[in-house]
């Protein structure tokens, strides 16, 4: 496959030009920070740090972290970082956590996160010939207004369809034969089921791409989705704190997602002591926006757990890559020294042939940790031999001990009875916290 | 000629086994033979029911139900009559995964069901016995 770049110098650039650029712009960012934003520059005062003292992106370590406790102490314009007659726009995060994150947004903020989604769609393949489906929400969220920014930067004919409304969805899809389709991947899972629902084959669409995020999806659903709809799915990785969607994506390799390290610097950290990681350690990602004006975050702590490489990619990028997120360091578990996450005992699970319903019990017995996963039942692995059901029940532990490096008990349990709290399921519980 | 069982997965706990039987109660199922194996954390009860796919709709709603097939062969009424089934099975390296008796609802009384490796070869030693064994309509 002829490999496209929306920006081919940057894209493509030795790993001293990104330094440079990086170098360059992270002294005048913190001093920007430190001379606009109060809160920031009390944190820095309490450090003990100035800008005088970062004089490189190897200086950044010195930084205080900022953390969604921050974001909502700040709420609404402590972090703002210049004056509101500048920022033309606001964008937000559903709150679900708490109290929403407001961003701002100059003219030029929202030209380079355009350009950042641009990428990913012509990493995926697109050029200004396609029809680009945008069904992710508009509004306050930033999944619709950022592709629909990229799709513009493109060329492409953008579709600005928003969620929902899946009839209407694939009517215009049918109808003006969308070429790349944007969605969460749960939407995109669930028009393939109602494409097939209307008697349409995968190959009767003309989609080649689909550019999913906005939630975390395995390799399997990936699979399933480009079978159901006759495409190859791209991951898009991004956060409000820090722009939106385009702060990282997939390209052809589809191992890992390219973050653009001109506008965002990466750091890998533990979580636990906040010291950084060398390059493939798992651990908390940390970003800090190297140009953003109106909302200048500096160490940003995402929660998400990813590794970091800077492996040859066979497409050309230049630009480290994440893994996708296996979980949020607020997700993970310490059980006798070890950190796991619930997404490792998920993927486990797909893995073996199991739905993700599962329910994690941790427990301390005689001061030593015990956990027990309860796993539902499929039709397709139950056998009227005791021994062979019994046998599952060993595979899985063996799988869960090679993924986690402890041994879990593994229990068998009918479908439907973990327990759900409205639709969602209840993944753990843990009953050392009532001990303490 | 094998029967088709019922393989229904229960979880160890008090009141589950209640609800299977109260469903197939109310849709007037007949049960004509069960088992139950047990371990710590779930049982699999085995059924044999007058309407097998009826039961297997209506179970599988709440449950994880497999049909699977069985030997279903007719026992006289005299001592050592298992014990020849067994010594032939053992000759043909025919595997009893597990098994139970019942009596059916003919006059003939006595049945023992075979949940073997083989059911062909299994068949063919109890047809060379001269053993009958039931089939669905017979039940």
């Amino acid at each position: 496959m002829a490999q496209h770049y929306y920006q081919p110098e940057i894209e493509t650039a030795s790993r001293e030009k990104i330094l440079e650029i990086q170098n360059e712009k992270i002294v005048k960012q913190v001093r920007h920070v430190y001379d606009n934003v109060p809160y920031y520059r009390k944190l820095m005062e309490e450090k003990g740090v100035t800008p005088d003292d970062i004089k490189s992106v190897d200086d950044i370590k010195k930084l205080p972290f900022l953390t969604k406790a921050d974001l909502r102490d700040a709420y609404p314009y402590g972090l703002l970082g210049t004056d509101l007659k500048k920022c033309v726009r606001i964008q937000s995060t559903s709150g679900t956590t708490g109290k929403r994150v407001v961003a701002f947004y100059t003219q030029e903020d929202i030209d380079i996160w355009e350009e950042c989604c641009a990428r990913a769609i012509v990493a995926a393949g697109g050029t200004n010939e396609d029809v680009c489906q945008v069904c992710y929400g508009y509004g306050l969220f930033t999944g619709g207004p950022g592709l629909n920014g990229g799709s513009h930067k493109v060329g492409c004919l953008t579709l600005p369809m928003s969620s929902g409304n899946t009839e209407r969805q694939i009517q215009f899809m049918m109808d003006l034969g969308s070429t790349i389709l944007c969605c969460t991947p749960s939407y995109a899972a669930y028009i393939g089921e109602s494409l097939a629902d209307a008697g349409y084959k995968p190959e009767d669409n003309k989609l080649k791409a689909g550019i999913f995020g906005a939630e975390p999806w395995t390799e399997e659903m990936r699979r399933s989705i480009e079978k159901s709809l006759g495409i190859k799915a791209y991951d898009i990785y991004g956060l409000t704190e820090t722009s939106g969607p385009g702060v990282s994506f997939e390209c052809s390799e589809q191992t890992g997602m390219h973050i653009n390290e001109d506008h965002f610097y990466a750091e890998i950290i533990d979580p636990d002591t906040g010291e950084v990681l060398p390059e493939g350690s798992k651990g908390e990602l940390v970003f800090t926006s190297l140009d953003k004006e109106a909302f200048p975050l500096l160490r940003y702590r995402t929660r998400d757990i990813c590794v970091l490489t800077r492996k040859k990619c066979s497409c050309g990028r230049t630009h480290v890559k994440m893994s996708k997120p296996m979980g949020r360091s607020d997700d993970m578990l310490i059980i006798r020294g070890v950190n796991v996450f619930p997404s490792q005992i998920e993927t486990v699970l797909l893995n073996e042939g199991y739905t993700p319903n599962y329910q994690i019990l941790v427990d301390r017995v005689n001061n030593s940790d015990t956990i027990d996963i309860n796993v539902e039942l499929t039709p397709e692995q139950f056998s009227d031999k005791v021994s062979e059901t019994q046998a599952k029940e060993k595979a899985l532990e063996s799988a869960m001990r090679t993924m986690l490096g402890i041994g879990p008990k593994v229990h068998l349990v009918p479908p439907k009875s973990v327990v759900r709290s409205e639709g969602k399921a209840v993944r753990v519980i843990d009953k050392r916290k009532l001990h303490d | 000629m094998s029967i088709k069982q019922l393989s229904v997965f229960v979880e160890n706990k008090p009141g589950k086994l209640l609800e299977i039987v109260k469903n197939l109660a109310e849709s007037e199922i007949n049960i004509r033979a069960m088992s139950i194996a047990d371990t710590k954390d779930f049982g699999i009860l085995r059924l044999i029911v007058s309407d097998t796919q009826k039961a297997k709709e209506i179970l599988s709603d709440d449950c994880v139900v497999t049909v699977t097939p069985v030997i279903a062969a007719e026992m006289s009424d005299k001592a050592g009559s298992l014990s020849s089934i067994l010594e032939d099975f053992g000759y043909e390296n025919i595997n009893i995964e597990y098994m139970y008796a019942f009596t059916a609802s003919t006059e003939l009384g006595a049945y023992v069901v075979f949940r073997v490796d083989d059911n062909d070869a299994a068949e063919r030693v109890l047809k060379s016995k001269g053993i009958s064994v039931l089939d669905s309509m017979s039940i």
